[in-house]
């Protein structure tokens, strides 16, 4: 039985693990879209956003390094997947193929992932604002500033190859929306300690920030003709739990490769 | 003005424009200029921004693989600048295609059937993260020699955007640098690592700056690129420049560089060095290098994958 204090430790590191582990997984799949997005400026747009996303990574993992959670870097690549808390959804591989050799990736799915998470994301970072844990809502000011951009950027594209009237367009976008809806819920899902982190006011209750997502994204559903009422599933399971695919440990071997051939190295 | 160019003879309007360049005045993209000078800088400027873009793919090889979060960061910061580096050349390009009623489009093409080349550097393999390393050391450090020497081009918009590409290969070359000495202060692997990449990359880096003459494959773009001001120094003259600046830091690092007949002469002032085998970048220019294949076709999977995105935001026809 853990007593309160140690609880309350617990509670914080996980809701900081599950946004590290979240920013960072989605900053990687969006680093294997480099040179491959359909034109030059969306590789420069899309390249500096998922910039921007591993800087969020690190920003909070730098958080758990200084609750002495371990070095931020041995956080970063020195886990493996059954300890990840990231959303199922985000490890989700862009499509079939290596990035290096015959990436056969789907643009429309990675504009509605990215314009779903990112929209989540922002309404996890407001929430965050009058967290109860004060290092966290001084990092949100500033990972909202960023976020704002990002948010524009994907719903732009979501809306516009949406109402292009194209019909591969719009048939793919549709595709794309049902996959990355049946296991969204793993965004929102805030784990075990569920209870402690809203009972401590570090973040608002999943139900909260759900509906809150959903007030958001509803027009603009509507406004290109998606008729909807927003339903989202966990089909995969609950990555904040420490569930996973198999998408994650190919995932986490490329990105640990080189740390851990040599993990006492300075590199 | 038009006006009277139009009126002008030929050689009215060529001896009018030697006359601007030679006072170092800058011609812009609607001032009259040469067939020659244009497809020139045709050649070089799109050639230079498809190179960026192609650039970018050796390196993000390596971009999940960083060994840290700040190396994650410093190299996806740096792969982006290329692309950003590449989207501006090609700006500058596709301005002087609007005569030939040509776009990016045809750009891309041209890409794809091999009539536009990139560096002979993008050609080859990344691989470790030594190489990685040594590209942001070495390559961009040659890129920037050869970048420098064009900052005074006579045509403004591509001097005007090296001003900006060059400030930021500093910080490139900077990234590359750090990379490298932790390496090279780090354990037996790390260091051995840097010595290879400075065995494969040699030559390459050599072949960058491009033949002396055209004796060594056949043709040479630099006589008219000087005689347009387009460029100041000839490609032997930068190639020099390399080995003073590269020479003493990497075997101040404690490395050997794979040139047994290397050394400065002080009588002729010029570094004595083993002439790279010059029909590679022939091998090269017909795409058959290490990686040419391999990172044509990500470009070209690209392109057919993404084909219905181009339809869809194509302006709809009325």
């Amino acid at each position: 039985m853990e007593n309160n204090s140690s609880l309350e430790n617990t509670a914080i590191k996980e809701l900081l693990l599950q946004l590290a582990d979240d920013d960072f997984i989605h900053s990687y799949r969006g680093s294997e879209w480099l040179g491959l997005a359909p034109h030059i400026e969306e590789d420069v747009a899309s390249s500096s956003i998922a910039q921007d996303t591993m800087g969020h990574a690190a920003i909070f993992f730098k958080l758990l390094e200084e609750l002495g959670e371990g070095d931020a870097d041995q956080l970063a690549h020195d886990r493996p997947a059954k300890e990840r808390r990231n959303a199922i959804i985000l490890e989700v591989v862009n499509g079939p193929g290596n990035y290096m050799e015959d990436p056969d990736y789907d643009w429309a799915f990675a504009v509605v992932r990215n314009y779903l998470y990112t929209q989540a994301k922002a309404i996890k970072i407001q929430s965050l604002h009058s967290s109860s844990y004060e290092p966290l809502a001084e990092v949100a000011q500033k990972v909202q500033m960023e976020l704002y951009y990002h948010l524009m950027h994907w719903k732009t594209w979501f809306i516009q190859l949406l109402g292009s009237g194209h019909e591969e367009a719009v048939s793919r976008m549709k595709a794309a929306i049902e996959k990355t809806l049946q296991d969204f819920q793993g965004v929102f899902s805030l784990g075990h300690y569920r209870v402690e982190m809203v009972k401590q006011g570090l973040i608002e209750d999943e139900a909260v920030l759900l509906n809150k997502w959903i007030q958001e994204v509803t027009p603009v559903f509507e406004s290109v003709g998606v008729a909807c009422s927003i339903k989202v599933g966990m089909v995969k399971g609950d990555g904040r739990t420490g569930q996973h695919t198999e998408d994650l440990e190919k995932a986490l071997e490329t990105l640990s490769e080189v740390y851990a051939s040599d993990k006492t190295a300075t590199w | 003005m038009n006006v009277l160019l139009n009126d002008m003879a030929e050689h009215e309007k060529l001896d009018q424009f030697i006359a601007r360049i030679k006072a170092g005045e800058k011609i812009e993209a609607d001032d009259w200029m040469p067939e020659d000078y244009r497809g020139t800088l045709i050649k070089l400027i799109s050639m230079h921004g498809i190179s960026e873009i192609m650039g970018a793919l050796p390196e993000k090889e390596w971009v999940p693989k960083a060994p840290t979060l700040n190396r994650k960061l410093g190299i996806m910061a740096k792969v982006q600048d290329e692309m950003g580096h590449g989207q501006l050349l090609l700006r500058v390009a596709e301005d002087l295609l609007k005569p030939y009623n040509k776009k990016r489009d045809d750009l891309m093409q041209d890409l794809f059937t091999g009539d536009l080349k990139f560096h002979n550097v993008f050609h080859m393999e990344s691989k470790s993260w030594g190489d990685a390393g040594l590209i942001g050391w070495l390559v961009d450090g040659a890129a920037i020699i050869s970048q420098t020497n064009m900052l005074g081009a006579s045509y403004g918009p591509y001097a005007r955007a090296l001003h900006r590409i060059c400030a930021e290969e500093v910080f490139h070359a900077q990234h590359g640098e750090a990379i490298i000495m932790a390496l090279a202060e780090g354990t037996e692997e790390q260091r051995k690592m840097v010595q290879d990449s400075i065995d494969y990359w040699w030559e390459s880096l050599l072949l960058f700056f491009g033949p002396p003459s055209k004796n060594e494959v056949g043709s040479s773009k630099q006589d008219v690129t000087i005689k347009y001001r387009i460029r100041t120094s000839t490609n032997e003259e930068l190639r020099q420049a390399f080995f003073s600046k590269y020479v003493k830091r990497i075997l101040s690092l404690g490395y050997t560089i794979p040139d047994e007949t290397l050394r400065f002469d002080k009588d002729t002032e010029t570094w004595i060095y083993q002439q790279p085998d010059w029909g590679k970048l022939k091998i090269i220019a017909r795409n058959e290098g290490p990686r040419s294949q391999q990172r044509l076709n990500l470009r070209r999977i690209s392109y057919e994958n993404n084909k219905w995105v181009r339809e869809a935001l194509a302006p709809k026809v009325i």
